[in-house]
């Protein structure tokens, strides 16, 4: 657990909503264009501020979804039941609209090509952002580092990315993708079915003497789970990075 | 503040008494887990706290030892950096008054907290003494969960909740300020969060 290089003060940047992206019934992107924005690394987050008119505000952390590219942010965002700002993002924000940002934030659950690999990455329902930012920066640099990415949802409709991560894994060598429907599996379904447990870790993640760099985010008791069975299965703690959410909304 | 977003509204929580949250935070009443790596699993009877003091001998306590000191039970509220603040939480442990008795411990003004699994936090000295911190072993009269910390965390409520190392085994008082983990990661040095000191230069 090595310090890092202390960023400067992070100022608000007021951010335009230039893009927005279903991914699925309850899961958003949202492409935002930051003037200012000093870039980032592939799993950092972001905090968002939102103002109504009569002053109120509130707050809340976001990963950001995709590597650094100008002064361009993505977000992919799931709705909370009875969430304050996840339903606005999500029923209420328009292409045009303004919110306010600030980050990049954190600097430990991050990778690039330099931190080398193997990379295995594991995400419970929308915790698959941050790696989604991660697999894309392989993606684009080119980079020869194998990556296995192993995905947790309720059904096929609750996949996030699923197209894209096809066509990643189709087109890009040493990439695996692989998911598991924990809910509801279509007849034809070929991926993985139920929870990620200690048989789907053992056969499907890189083994433990491969010594992969792991970036596990999800829902507490996912990330727990997982994390706990990686060590079990002699994976070194300092190479297992979370990321947790509980309910926030 | 002139900047709105159109048509937020937002929810207000008519329910919490102005005053009794920090700004930017919201009021929940489950208790998330933030954690940077796996939840380190530690035998009781493997545990020892440790403190190192350059003018003095190391001191250490095992777990009977350390469960047989004096213990206060504090209800307190919470706040955590990535907004959520948990109102009247009930800790049972150990007062850092108790650990910290020596006039001497006080010439040293900072504190390193380490934890096990390599976590560590710095405080001022005068921030864990006078009855503001403790190292906790309990929480809503039960042992504390692994996941939130257990056998034993640092409660320092009056800071930003990363404060409160988990699983701590230890500190280093020093003459000199050394920055922790998330310190070193770009987060607030002290953390006040009536001050909303989330991010280093806030």
């Amino acid at each position: 657990m090595a310090g890092a290089a202390l960023p400067g003060r992070l100022n608000w940047l007021i951010a335009k909503a230039s893009q927005t992206i279903d991914e699925t019934d309850r899961v958003r992107t949202i492409v935002l264009d930051a003037p200012g924005w000093p870039g980032h690394l592939p799993g950092q987050h972001i905090d968002i501020r939102l103002t109504a008119e009569d002053g109120y505000q509130a707050q809340r952390s976001y990963s950001i979804s995709a590597p650094a590219d100008g002064e361009q942010v993505v977000i992919t965002v799931e709705l909370v039941d009875n969430g304050e700002i996840s339903p606005f993002l999500i029923e209420d924000l328009r292409i045009g609209d303004q919110i306010e940002i600030r980050g990049p934030i954190g600097g430990y659950f991050v990778w690039d090509p330099s931190r080398g690999g193997p990379l295995q990455l594991i995400g419970g329902g929308s915790g698959v952002a941050p790696l989604m930012a991660m697999l894309r920066e392989r993606v684009r640099t080119g980079s020869d580092v194998p990556v296995r990415y192993l995905s947790s949802a309720r059904s096929f409709n609750d996949l996030i990315y699923r197209l894209e991560l096809e066509s990643i894994s189709a087109e890009t060598e040493e990439v695996e993708v692989l998911h598991t429907l924990t809910r509801i599996q279509p007849q034809n379904w070929t991926g993985l079915t139920g929870r990620v447990n200690r048989t789907v870790l053992a056969k499907h993640v890189w083994p433990a003497f491969t010594r992969p760099l792991c970036y596990v985010c999800g829902p507490t008791g996912f990330v727990e789970t997982v994390a706990s069975t990686l060590v079990a299965l002699g994976h070194q703690p300092g190479r297992i990075k979370t990321e947790r959410f509980g309910p926030t909304n | 503040m002139t900047f709105i977003t159109r048509g937020f509204r937002g929810r207000r929580e008519a329910d919490v008494p102005e005053g009794r949250v920090p700004p930017g935070q919201y009021v929940t009443s489950d208790f998330p887990v933030l954690s940077a790596g796996p939840t380190p699993r530690i035998p009781i009877e493997q545990w020892r706290l440790t403190i190192s003091d350059p003018l003095r001998s190391e001191r250490s306590w095992n777990w009977t030892e350390f469960t047989g000191l004096p213990a206060e039970t504090v209800t307190v509220d919470i706040h955590c950096v990535t907004k959520w603040s948990k109102l009247d939480t009930i800790w049972e442990g150990v007062s850092l008054d108790t650990l910290l008795d020596d006039v001497t411990d006080r010439a040293n003004r900072h504190v390193l907290f380490h934890s096990y699994g390599g976590y560590t936090t710095n405080l001022p000295i005068e921030d864990v003494t006078g009855g503001k911190a403790w190292i906790a072993y309990s929480y809503d009269g039960r042992p504390l969960d692994p996941e939130h910390g257990g056998p034993a965390r640092l409660l320092v409520p009056h800071l930003y909740f990363w404060k409160s190392a988990k699983w701590v085994n230890g500190m280093t008082l020093s003459d000199s300020d050394r920055p922790g983990f998330w310190e070193s990661y770009g987060y607030h040095n002290y953390g006040d969060p009536w001050r909303e000191q989330r991010y280093q230069g806030d």
